[in-house]
């Protein structure tokens, strides 16, 4: 058990009609990166904001580090940093003072813990008498980050940090996660982008207020249970709408200018589809068989979700 | 928002103490003298020479008076019918009509008073002409207390002091909060280990510095632009104030708790304050209200808050005479404000 950092058990909650999270169950081991991945309205924010106290779940029950979600909130706020999806430190304070002001709520030392924040803090620190609000997203990203880390907390709750910021700041964003996972600190992430899952130690993919699998990336990949194929063309749609009707396929989707194919059964192949098109009088096209994504996956699962 | 804080209530207190008045100083009034006699002259020349009247319109059909009120030109019309002086002259009583414009019923009760007056002024010396001996079987003298000349400013400033003070403590402590919720800065603060009367507290004692400063300014203007008599003790005006402040922070706290926009709580703020300011006795007496709205003035913070001020500037009155209140006020912010405390979330 203790090896366990966050535990929830059927975790329900509900808006009036609408039913945010439908009986959630997870694991998440200290020191590592899980990711909750999905797009809007899985019911990720709602996981969260139960996970830090905010709100109270309708049933079920989640602990962190030991400690009840609704029982021991008290205890719990001292030792959870939190970064809401929604910038959501004063705005009309400077980012020192922000600073000042978080570690001044959690009783914490600024100098003690500054080693954790140093290299996301340096990168803000030349403009420390600007006020928060006058911020890039990238800078206000890190101010967040670490007024969250400043009382050095053993968990951290980031609801979709990347959202909105730009490629390069992501990466950075990123690495500076890692950098964080390796002074033990938990963390748990939401993000609606796919390629951020592969980042993760292990993820859950959520839709609809339930998750559909969990695991690492790679046993999340390695269970996808058909072939794969894309296809490119400059006649992306009328080639989808062909391609559909093609027996023997499970599904066809659009990935950015291409087409992913998944085979229903092993008899599909290269060159099975590549007849089936030409028979069609469709000549230009790049065919290739490839191994999936956690997108693929993700698509995958929720057609899964949808026919049951 | 500094600058706009402070200037904001020196401006509403120069203007709203220069314009709000209950004096009628120009009434328009039209004269129809139907006797023309020396008698009926006599009586318009009283109209004529009181500093209150502006005489818009003399003429001997009173359809044109009537066109006068119809258009507005004209607040009041005075009739004198034929026969005026020959009445008079017998011993008869003779006829005046008075018309007024009673759009504005306080206006029009004024106006009357004042006309009503010049008659009777009128009266009195027809009869010491008629029978010298006779005089008035009463005499009156009445003197005004605690406002001598009845200056309407001295009535009306300290209750506007108590309206700015109002207006600062229920809106910006209780909108601070809203806006938290509506940046989401709430959430923030929310999962951090402060206590909910810790939070509460750092949103009351910002405004409750600011309202106080300000009450000071607004005494100081009152005292040196108005030339309002402060008799009472300035000191016990600031505790009375700092009690008073608790009380409607309290209830602008409550509200903040109940809304989740600053537009919500601005809406039932409003609603609150215009009930309380309107039946609280600043513009209209208390006193004349029905016995069931005087009743209601029992939780009207502004009410008490008023008669204090005015009894310790006006009055002189010290810590005895308004104890009474002041505990009920003491009582009622605690309350409220406990209530605010338990009434607030740190969760959603």
């Amino acid at each position: 058990m203790s090896d366990i950092s966050v535990y929830g058990e059927g975790l329900v909650k509900n808006y009036g009609k609408t039913e945010a999270l439908r009986g959630i169950s997870f694991l998440v081991n200290k020191g590592e990166i899980f990711g909750f991945i999905g797009p809007d309205g899985a019911g990720k924010t709602t996981l969260f904001r139960i996970l830090t106290t905010l709100l109270l779940p309708d049933a079920g029950h989640a602990t962190v580090e030991g400690f009840h979600v609704v029982k021991d909130f008290r205890h719990l706020r001292t030792i959870l940093g939190y970064m809401p999806g929604r910038f959501s430190l004063y705005q009309d304070l400077t980012v020192e003072e922000n600073l000042k002001f978080f570690a001044g709520i959690f009783k914490a030392d600024i100098s003690e813990n500054y080693y954790l924040i140093k290299d996301i803090y340096d990168q803000i620190a030349p403009f420390a008498k600007r006020r928060a609000g006058k911020l890039s997203g990238g800078m206000k990203q890190k101010l967040a980050l670490s007024c969250a880390l400043i009382h050095k907390p053993e968990v951290l709750i980031l609801d979709e940090p990347t959202t909105g910021v730009d490629a390069v700041s992501r990466r950075e964003f990123w690495e500076m996660l890692i950098r964080l996972k390796n002074q033990g600190i938990t963390i748990l992430v939401a993000t609606p982008y796919m390629d951020e899952a592969i980042l993760c130690d292990r993820v859950a993919l959520m839709q609809h207020g339930n998750i559909m699998a969990s695991g690492t990336p790679d046993q999340i990949i390695a269970s996808y249970p058909h072939r794969l194929f894309s296809i490119k063309s400059d006649q992306t749609l009328e080639l989808l709408s062909l391609i559909r009707q093609m027996t023997g396929i499970h599904s066809a989707e659009m990935f950015g200018g291409n087409i992913h194919v998944s085979a229903s059964n092993a008899l599909t192949g290269i060159k099975e589809i590549e007849d089936f098109l030409r028979s069609h009088d469709f000549r230009h096209f790049e065919l290739e068989e490839i191994s999936p994504g956690i997108e693929d996956c993700f698509i995958d699962f929720m057609k899964m979700n949808q026919a049951s | 928002m500094l600058p706009i804080i402070f200037i904001i209530p020196i401006v509403q207190l120069l203007i709203l103490s220069y314009a709000v008045t209950f004096e009628i100083k120009s009434i328009r009034l039209s004269i129809t003298d139907n006797d023309n006699t020396v008698a009926s002259r006599r009586l318009a020349g009283h109209f004529r020479s009181s500093p209150f009247y502006n005489i818009v319109g003399e003429s001997a059909d009173q359809r044109d008076g009537a066109e006068m009120l119809h258009n507005g030109s004209a607040h009041q019309m005075i009739v004198l019918l034929p026969g005026f002086e020959k009445a008079l002259a017998k011993g008869q009583p003779a006829h005046v009509q008075i018309v007024t414009d009673a759009i504005n019923g306080s206006a029009a009760a004024l106006m009357n008073a004042y006309t009503l007056q010049i008659i009777g002024d009128y009266n009195r010396e027809i009869l010491a002409e008629v029978s010298p001996q006779a005089g008035m079987p009463v005499k009156l003298t009445w003197s005004y207390w605690f406002n001598p000349q009845l200056d309407y400013k001295t009535y009306m400033v300290p209750g506007i002091l108590v309206l700015l003070v109002t207006i600062i403590g229920m809106f910006l402590s209780g909108m601070n909060v809203v806006r938290e919720k509506e940046l989401g800065t709430i959430e923030q603060i929310n999962v951090t280990p402060i206590r909910k009367h810790q939070f509460i507290a750092g949103k009351l004692i910002p405004f409750w510095i600011i309202a106080l400063f300000e009450l000071a300014i607004g005494l100081l203007v009152a005292r040196l632009v108005f030339s309002i008599p402060i008799l009472g003790n300035i000191f016990l005006i600031f505790v009375v104030a700092s009690v008073y402040l608790f009380v409607v922070m309290g209830i602008g706290l409550f509200i903040s708790t109940l809304t989740n926009t600053q537009q919500q709580s601005m809406f039932i703020s409003w609603f609150v304050l215009v009930i309380f300011i309107l039946m609280s006795g600043l513009f209209t007496p208390a006193e004349s209200m029905p016995q069931w709205a005087q009743n209601l003035n029992i939780i009207n913070p502004i009410a008490y808050f008023i008669s204090i001020i005015r009894m310790i500037m006006l009055k002189g009155s010290g810590i005895h005479d308004i104890m009474i209140p002041l505990i009920i006020l003491a009582g009622y912010g605690s309350a409220v404000l406990s209530l605010s405390v338990w009434r607030y979330r740190k969760t959603i």
